[in-house]
């Protein structure tokens, strides 16, 4: 099957004219079209602009960039001029948005070449870690379509294991990239904070918001991080450091690397599978010479509750803007403009959305502010602190994804809190703004994938790609695909 | 500091409600009274830690205060195209919203 392959392998077959981007993109969509309803993963198809700039490309011949004639899909946060962005949000869904304008990172993927086959579904504006509070339903695994395939980029890592795309977009708040994929059973880059633009992608918590990749390989990922990283004029937070060329880092040689493996991250109540795998993983990793070093993360019991004040505080004031004025829903005979606001918002939003809300501007009120956000935020620097002592003693530090592989469908609509602790391994490296990725690493008993997180210091998301690199090199866990 | 068990009653959470320009059912103020009560519960758990000496982190790149050089940059998106997006007529190229008053 042609979407099945990699980036590299597809851009040899390019390179050689033995394939033509026409052939690709037309063999997503035909599998989109054939399994994509057992998922529910794309929720806009944007089929025929992308047959059409694929011809484009076809005409020019030219295939010097590895992404050039590439169909990929992104997450429904990113806006592309013309294609309907509703961050499976109600308040966006019912006047359908059509941005006037491209996001900095599908601009970017534009300009060499990548095809746009259009949006995946998330959870309503990220928030979630399931993809069930998508206004358009969830997306189901595809590994066993009684389970969740994770979120909030659920679609997005359903669509790269499925094979609908080779690659695609996704953000990654408190695990929204790493948890899906690790669910689904594919690769994705949480990138550090600062890496990758964030313009024209939607916002939900800014001092945690990042984008990143999500892919079949680790080489993948190298390639499309190399195409969206650097600094971009229209978002003041991304930093002007050096982009290394990524795939140079991809040695198979990880040597005398120092591995942590910290011990909060080995709890109670987690699947055995998961901890056997993970622990087959360092096992690996040292018979491919590089040094475990058991560490101390001591903070990381906090993490989850700072994640919870500090993202909904960030929400509250970003989902402002949703007010029925600019863009989104409206609604008939207002009493007024406070009777506006508060019925476009109370009808748009799900309940998910609604609760941040509730919850970060009770956090940032009057006379809870210091008692909740900025508690918060010094806790966050307690959290930073052991990353930095820990990294002085190790280069990458290796934990769990998620605590069990897939829930079902359901399983924690009732319950929020046992929701927010399914990121549980996810938040303090959000916290921390560092760069962390996850990669398969085994099946639990039932046939579920099961991740391996893989974290390393601000800025070098390259260390990390080569560690992942010589353990995927080493096991075939990623040759592995689920039957749809 | 020290902290009582926080729990948040209707009336509260109806005023965070009217903050947050949202309108409640009264079944949506039972929830989270419940909800959000069980939440600040669970993150309460930050006040045992000691953060005397410790200088909150508002973000981690280092940056402050970005500037950017003050010229004229044209974008591609007109006026036009961004009133379009409003689902509220449009007069003399500005949105006529509800009115602010009874």
């Amino acid at each position: 099957m042609l979407s099945s392959l990699t980036i590299t392998e597809a851009h040899e077959r390019l390179k050689k004219h033995t394939v033509s981007a026409e052939e690709l993109t037309k063999a997503c969509i035909e599998r989109i079209e054939k399994v994509d309803h057992r998922l529910n993963a794309v929720i806009h198809r944007n089929f025929e602009r992308a047959l059409e700039q694929a011809k484009e490309v076809d005409r020019k011949g030219e295939f010097d960039h590895p992404l050039t004639g590439i169909p990929y899909l992104a997450k429904d946060v990113y806006c592309e001029a013309g294609v309907p962005t509703t961050a499976c949000s109600n308040v966006l869904r019912e006047k359908t948005y059509i941005p006037p304008f491209d996001s900095t990172t599908t601009r970017r993927l534009k300009a060499v070449g990548a095809i746009s086959l259009g949006k995946t579904n998330t959870d309503e504006f990220t928030m979630g870690a399931s993809t069930e509070t998508s206004c358009y339903g969830p997306t189901r695994n595809p590994w066993d379509s009684s389970r969740v395939a994770g979120g909030s980029s659920g679609g997005s890592a359903a669509g790269v294991a499925a094979d609908l795309c080779f690659f695609a977009l996704g953000t990654d708040t408190g695990g929204s990239i790493r948890q899906p994929v690790g669910f689904c059973s594919c690769v994705g880059l949480r990138p550090t904070y600062g890496r990758t633009s964030r313009f024209g992608v939607m916002s939900m918590a800014s001092s945690l918001d990042t984008i990143g990749p999500l892919a079949k390989t680790i080489e993948d990922i190298a390639i499309v991080l190399q195409a969206i990283a650097g600094k971009d004029d229209r978002d003041a937070t991304t930093v002007d450091v050096p982009v290394p060329y990524y795939r140079k880092a991809l040695t198979g040689d990880i040597d005398g690397l120092r591995v942590g493996l910290p011990k909060e991250y080995f709890i109670e109540g987690m699947a055995p599978d998961v901890e056997r795998s993970v622990r087959d993983a360092a096992k690996q990793f040292e018979e491919l010479g590089a040094t475990i070093v058991d560490i101390s993360l001591p903070h990381t019991k906090y993490a989850t509750a700072t994640y919870y004040i500090i993202c909904p505080s960030e929400v509250s004031s970003n989902m402002a803007r949703y007010d029925g004025i600019r863009y989104g829903r409206t609604i008939g005979k207002p009493q007024n403009l406070l009777d506006y606001y508060e019925r476009v918002r109370s009808e748009g939003f799900g309940v998910e959305v609604k609760r941040r809300i509730m919850i970060g501007t009770y956090a940032l009120s009057a006379g809870y502010f210091d008692a909740y956000y900025r508690q918060a935020q010094k806790v966050r620097t307690l959290i930073r602190r052991d990353f930095e002592a820990a990294f002085e003693e190790v280069d990458v530090i290796l934990s769990p994804v998620s605590p069990t592989p897939a829930f079902v469908v359901g399983a924690h609509t009732d319950d929020p809190i046992a929701m927010y602790l399914e990121d549980i391994f996810l938040s303090s490296q959000v916290l921390a703004g560092i760069p962390a990725l996850s990669v398969p690493c085994g099946f639990s008993k039932e046939n579920l994938p099961i991740g391996l997180q893989i974290m390393g210091k601000q800025w070098d998301e390259a260390t990390i790609l080569r560690a992942a690199h010589a353990y995927e090199q080493a096991t075939q866990w990623h040759r592995k695909k689920p039957m749809l | 500091m020290v902290f009582a068990m926080p729990s948040l009653t209707k009336d509260h959470v109806r005023h965070i409600a009217k903050l947050a320009r949202l309108k409640l059912s009264e079944e949506e103020v039972e929830k989270f009274t419940t909800e959000l009560t069980s939440i600040l519960r669970y993150v309460d758990m930050l006040q045992e830690v000691d953060t005397s000496s410790v200088p909150p982190t508002a973000h981690v790149t280092g940056l402050s205060t970005v500037l950017r050089d003050d010229t004229l940059t044209q974008s591609p998106i007109s006026p036009e195209d961004l009133l379009a997006c409003s689902p509220l007529p449009v007069s003399e190229r500005q949105i006529v919203t509800p009115s602010a008053h009874e």
